[in-house]
């Protein structure tokens, strides 16, 4: 772009760019600060008394934490794998199709995403509880909450981000290339796999790793659908932290941040970012 | 896959001489089975796992509580009615002020802030744009957490209040820490909507608008906000309902007078034993919710 009258000048770029410098500051000094702490040789986790390595050996040495850490990627990594399956088929359907109930199902995968977690949480609560009461009475079963429980919430919400993910790939994607492999005597499925596959893979890519991101991160979903004994890393920490602040929680934080950030970074170079902007305005334009 | 019942059939082109009007309802058939059979296990899976218990939180708010538990047997508004409660209005006026000046505070930072990513160059909007990205996507009990550490006793907070010479202003366990806590984790579902739709207006207008003599103020009044519009109000919805629902974040910064409607739905469940009020307040956020998403729908927004 060139410089234009609509970029500010003056007084109001001044304060435009204080301002962008000062929510810059607000979003990260937090983090950093949290980073510097998680190597501060002092009992007080908001104290710098030294550098030490002390707290990441005892992350590493806690069974506790590395239990809880075990079963947040066991989760993360089936919830993943049945959301983009789910999320990738509905985007198929709905970007490519006309069915009955197309509406009603294209408003529904919304619905996960904007709902409050803590409703979305007490549903599950009272679901799972409901849930495996009858089927335990049926088939005389004692199935409790755990991770397949906390497993399916995540599916729950992973195949609306997925689908969003995926469908803003295919309204991206120029259909005509699917028409040309069509009209050159390729089967649905060869023009499937060889044309339309491989152009959207970076979109499934993305939703799923935006997946793998959420299942590690969430909190209120998981503690409501959870069962004693058998909760996830980030439901770990948040009763450790209720319990009294410690720098092995610091440490423990910032390894969580570090993967989600890292994370989020993939998620966004595979998607490919001039890609995922030329599909914000392509969507507006969609019904 | 959508070329015989989509494209009008162009007279030049031979086409294959089964596309008769018969044969191209058949296709269209075809078509509608295969996107109803590749929609059919996500449809399923979310009718399981979402609208049920979606549905069952709504019947179980008008559920009997009994000493024993919960009766569905006995039906009644008994839980509508304690929303009158003081001590209830109490709570929800304090969540609706709160999520309300989190909502304000990111508004008055983000709008600007979009507004200057907007006007960049693409190479700088995108860089910016992966450095929101960032805190929108990471964890955020740790990006709560990060400020308890902040405000906590002797932490980087009251040093510097106190090498300001402010005294010691002990922050942690008030609203003001969890309006904070909100806005810090919140903010960026403020920004990134806003810049959305102000990426798309014809900045030339607003050039226009100078060109004709327009102040600063008239041009942002008259021009900008209205065009932008949808990505304001999109902005305030996906902050004010989470901030209406916070539950993690009074938990980490608030003390005992911060109890939002989140946190106040997890005591009903969790310590007060009352699963009929917990699930109606549970169906008060869910119209929250509702109502957001119908006002952005009417304000002409569709997908940012």
């Amino acid at each position: 772009m060139t410089a234009t009258t609509a970029s500010p000048r003056g007084l109001t770029r001044v304060v435009l760019s204080a301002n962008v410098a000062v929510v810059f500051l607000f979003f990260y000094a937090p983090i950093a600060l949290l980073t510097v702490f998680s190597f501060s040789n002092d009992r007080n986790p908001s104290r710098w008394g030294g550098f030490t390595l002390d707290w990441y050996r005892e992350f590493g040495e806690s069974q506790s934490l590395q239990d809880a850490l075990r079963r947040s990627l066991w989760v993360a990594l089936w919830s993943t794998i049945v959301s983009v399956i789910l999320g990738t088929s509905s985007a198929l359907a709905l970007e490519r199709f006309r069915f009955r109930g197309r509406r009603v199902f294209d408003a529904l995968l919304y619905l996960p995403i904007i709902i409050p977690d803590v409703t979305m949480g007490i549903m599950m609560l009272i679901f799972f509880g409901d849930a495996i009461e009858l089927v335990n009475d049926i088939f005389g079963t004692s199935y409790t909450k755990g991770i397949a429980t906390i497993t399916l919430a995540h599916i729950a919400f992973n195949i609306s981000f997925v689908s969003v993910v995926v469908r803003a790939r295919l309204a991206g994607m120029d259909q005509r290339m699917e028409e040309a492999a069509r009209d050159l005597y390729a089967s649905r499925t060869q023009a499937f796999r060889h044309v339309t596959l491989p152009q959207i893979m970076p979109g499934i890519a993305g939703g799923a790793l935006l997946a793998v991101t959420i299942s590690l991160d969430d909190v209120v979903v998981t503690q409501f659908s959870s069962g004693p004994g058998a909760t996830t890393l980030p439901v770990f920490v948040f009763s450790l932290i209720r319990k009294g602040v410690t720098p092995l929680i610091n440490a423990t934080s910032v390894i969580m941040l570090t993967a989600s950030v890292l994370l989020v970074l993939l998620s966004i170079l595979t998607e490919g970012l001039r890609g995922n902007e030329s599909t914000t305005t392509t969507t507006g334009g969609t019904p | 896959m959508t070329a015989i019942d989509e494209r009008p059939v162009d007279p030049g082109v031979e086409e294959p001489p089964a596309a008769t009007p018969a044969f191209e309802a058949a296709a269209e058939n075809a078509d509608a089975r295969r996107g109803f059979l590749l929609a059919l296990p996500g449809y399923v899976y979310l009718l399981v796992f979402f609208v049920i218990p979606v549905l069952i939180v709504f019947v179980y708010s008008f559920a009997d509580r009994t000493p024993g538990g919960t009766e569905l047997a006995n039906w009644n508004l008994d839980s509508y009615r304690k929303l009158g409660e003081p001590v209830v209005r109490e709570i929800l006026r304090r969540s609706l002020w709160l999520a309300f000046l989190t909502t304000a505070i990111c508004l008055v930072f983000s709008y600007p802030f979009a507004y200057f990513m907007a006007t960049r160059s693409p190479r700088v909007r995108n860089l910016m744009l992966v450095f929101v990205m960032i805190p929108f996507w990471s964890n955020f009990l740790v990006r709560n957490y990060a400020w308890r550490v902040i405000l906590g006793p002797d932490g980087p907070w009251s040093s510097t209040t106190e090498t300001l010479g402010l005294g010691s202003q002990d922050l942690l366990f008030t609203q003001q820490a969890v309006v904070l806590g909100l806005v810090y984790g919140f903010m960026p579902f403020m920004i990134l909507p806003l810049y959305a739709s102000l990426e798309r207006i014809d900045l030339r207008l607003v050039e226009a608008s100078r060109d004709l003599y327009a102040s600063g103020w008239q041009t942002f009044r008259r021009v900008l906000l209205p065009l932008s519009m949808p990505g304001v109000i999109a902005g305030s919805i996906l902050v004010f309902v989470p901030s209406l629902g916070a539950y993690v974040t009074p938990e980490i910064l608030g003390g005992a007078k911060s109890t939002l409607l989140g946190s106040y739905i997890v005591i009903q469940f969790l310590t007060a034993r009352n699963v009929p009020f917990g699930a109606t307040l549970s169906v008060v956020l869910m119209a929250a919710m509702l109502a957001g998403t119908l006002a952005y729908f009417r304000a002409g927004g569709r997908n940012l």
